[in-house]
């Protein structure tokens, strides 16, 4: 009964956001959502619900593996939450806030499910309620990025359904015919029909792809990361592109009962390897530095997809990995958000010197920017690290030679951007100057509101504690996660390997 | 009982070619209107017993994809005062030339499927495949908001006619809860549709270039 109160709750506060009554107080049932999240799912962490095969809705080792590392930065976000919105009282946020716990509420949802169709219900929905919030500044390149995340989106998830639909025809003729739980399925898998199930890992790994953000299917991220807020990209980037991943983990362990091993670990390794090349590209070439960000996530999804193609020791790492990217993810986004929100603008030749304009904030995209390109201190170098030795393990040794050479094409693209907007002279857009030449007060006429509280350089955008606090938090959870990793959440990892792989 | 499936199937693929090859978007959308209401009768046909959650999702489809959504598609159309495709990305003969020999490959591809045998004489995983193709055509190949909303719409019509062979053995609490997500993904598409009018002051999405590399 707890793990059904993981979801609940959430989906529940989002009906009181939907209803509550003023724009000032509603932002605070955010941490609230967090703090009750987070609360149980330490419980659970330490103490498991007893296996339940049969039913729907289950907390089995693989969601124990995951659910604490979305429900961690969603409460460290939770808080930057709040004073986000303090900041920007401009924009409503009834829809914001009640859409942002829903999404909570169905990220966990769609953990916990053990039915082939309630995940994709579950999915569907987590892609639906995001929308709101991906056009939350409500200009017209974010309805345009929103259109382009629908459209893109929206085939992605119609696949899944349709691979969905295969593997459940390919298990119509079975005895336990229209079971599509997937302890039946994996049960059943030699009496599956072959050419659905192959069919099936096509279709889902092309559908479940683009949620996860693989290359080619990637094209929305870009968009949609570059126009959302920046906490709706720290929680996309390591709360959604999870909830794929764990379900095309899934999938796979029933394409590989039904004796399909080859054929997932070779799609899955080239898919993989194919999107940190082309994020390796992009990330060279792009002027951008929320869009940068965006190509980090595709790369960091090959670097998952490479993780897990290769078998236990693979998939342990990359559940290490997914802990570690989605922290160091949160530490990226939530400081480019700052920095984008002090100077408004974001690309290269527009912005520098940032370091003098919001010192805190360019210091941590920095180090956040060393801790996302695996320094060593930072947690996804040991990750990384895991993974590399279960590669040469398997004999890959062009495929590991590659992922290198890849990770370092994306350590040249983001260290180059990130230094060429926080270093040099101070610049400004022409768009920012004419804004700040207002005299103070003068946007709206509200003398008290926090906004239009002029910093002392001129920024519309004050380094208050709320907006540095929660990325530092972030970077100090990965600097923890690699020095000293807790020996109880490589057991969990361990226990979540064993129940994909058998002992 | 097999013959009136495939009497219904046909139609939704006639509904296919329909779209393809109109430039009028008023055409477009009822031809994906028709094929929303043809598709909500199969599943009366399809369970020979009665039962009172087949007929509220075939009830509800009818009623979503036969009216609601066009309603919504049309009225739109009206505000955004357009007509027409004027310059598809891929012309009409062409969508249809690949609409016919998706419907062709597809009843040949079927009889190499490995169907269970109730299936085998039906017209519902050819119909699927092509659908889902006409569907694809119509979503990268036009580029006005409508025509690609109609084109996914198509290309879920298609995917629900696949689900169909489904209907004996999954939940049918779960054809529900697909049925719903997808009325909330057009309505939700609907918005933004209107949002991008009033923004960008046109329905055309190639319009909708300023994000790139």
């Amino acid at each position: 009964m707890r793990n059904l109160l993981l979801h609940l709750i959430p989906l529940l506060l989002a009906l009181l956001a939907l209803i509550w009554p003023s724009d000032r107080t509603r932002p605070r049932l955010l941490p609230l959502a967090g703090i009750l999240h987070s609360a149980l799912t330490l419980w659970l962490l330490f103490q498991p619900p007893a296996p339940s095969p049969q039913s729907w809705l289950g907390f089995d080792p693989l969601t124990r593996a995951v659910v604490p590392a979305i429900s961690l930065p969603f409460l460290i976000c939770s808080f930057y939450g709040v004073a986000y919105l303090r900041l920007r009282q401009e924009r409503p946020n009834r829809i914001f806030v009640a859409s942002l716990l829903a999404l909570l509420g169905l990220i966990t949802l769609s953990l916990q499910s053990q039915h082939l169709g309630l995940l994709w219900v579950a999915m569907e929905g987590a892609t639906l309620v995001t929308v709101p919030l991906l056009h939350f500044n409500g200009t017209a390149r974010a309805f345009e990025a929103t259109w382009k995340y629908l459209l893109v989106g929206g085939t992605g998830v119609a696949l899944s359904l349709l691979g969905s639909f295969f593997l459940g025809y390919s298990a119509a003729g079975t005895a336990s015919g229209g079971d599509l739980t997937f302890a039946a399925l994996v049960e059943n898998a030699h009496g599956l029909v072959k050419p659905w199930v192959l069919a099936a890992w096509v279709v889902l790994l092309t559908g479940y792809g683009t949620k996860m953000g693989l290359a080619p299917m990637h094209t929305w991220k870009p968009d949609a990361y570059g126009e959302a807020p920046g906490l709706i990209g720290a929680i996309l980037a390591g709360g959604l592109t999870t909830v794929a991943f764990v379900a095309l983990l899934r999938v796979r362990q029933i394409v590989d009962a039904a004796g399909f091993a080859h054929a997932t670990t070779v799609t899955w390794m080239a898919l993989g390897l194919f999107s940190m090349f082309v994020a390796g590209m992009f990330l060279l070439g792009t002027p951008d530095f929320k869009r940068m960000l965006a190509y980090s996530s595709v790369e960091h999804m090959g670097i998952l997809s490479f993780g897990a193609a290769l078998g236990p020791a693979g998939v342990a790492a990359a559940l290490f990995h997914v802990w570690n990217n989605n922290l160091a993810k949160g530490a990226l986004f939530l400081s480019a958000g700052n920095l984008r929100r002090t100077v408004t603008a974001r690309t290269a030749p527009e912005v520098s010197g940032l370091l003098l304009l919001a010192p805190v904030s360019s210091r941590l995209l920095i180090i956040g920017m060393f801790a996302v390109t695996a320094c060593p201190p930072f947690g996804p170098f040991f990750s990384e690290l895991a993974i590399i030795r279960s590669a040469f393990e398997g004999g890959h040794a062009l495929a590991t030679a590659l992922f290198l050479t890849f990770l370092l094409l994306a350590f040249l693209g983001m260290s180059r951007l990130v230094f060429a907007i926080t270093d040099g002279r101070p610049r400004l857009s022409e768009r920012h100057k004419a804004s700040t030449a207002l005299p103070p007060g003068g946007a709206g006429g509200r003398p008290a509101a926090p906004m239009d509280r002029q910093s002392p350089k001129g920024s519309k955008w004050p380094e208050q504690p709320g907006v540095i606090l929660p990325p530092v938090i972030f970077l100090g959870c990965s600097l923890l996660l690699g020095l000293a990793t807790p020996p109880a959440l490589r057991q969990v990892w361990a226990d979540a390997v064993t129940f994909l792989f058998g002992s | 009982m097999t013959d009136a499936i495939n009497l219904l199937v046909g139609l939704a693929l006639g509904a296919n070619l329909l779209a393809l090859g109109s430039s009028r978007l008023p055409s477009i959308i009822r031809a994906a209107a028709i094929q929303g209401i043809v598709l909500g009768v199969i599943p009366l046909l399809l369970k020979p017993e009665f039962h009172w959650l087949v007929a509220l999702v075939s009830i509800g489809t009818i009623a979503i994809k036969g009216f609601v959504i066009p309603a919504l598609l049309l009225r739109a159309l009206r505000a955004a005062n357009i007509a027409r495709e004027e310059h598809p990305l891929l012309g009409f003969i062409p969508s249809l030339l690949i609409g016919a020999s998706a419907t062709v490959g597809a009843v040949i591809l079927a009889g190499h499927l490995p169907l269970l045998p109730e299936h085998r004489g039906l017209l519902l995983v050819p119909g699927a495949l092509a659908t889902l193709v006409s569907g694809l055509v119509l979503l990268v190949g036009r580029t006005k908001a409508i025509s690609q909303v109609c084109g996914y719409l198509i290309l879920e019509n298609g995917i629900y006619l696949f689900g169909l062979l489904l209907i004996r053995g999954t939940p049918l609490i779960v054809e529900a809860g697909i049925l719903l997500d997808l009325t909330v993904a057009i309505f939700v598409i609907g918005i933004i549709v209107d949002r991008i009018q009033r923004e960008f002051d046109s329905l055309d999405t190639g319009k909708l270039t300023s994000l790139h590399e």
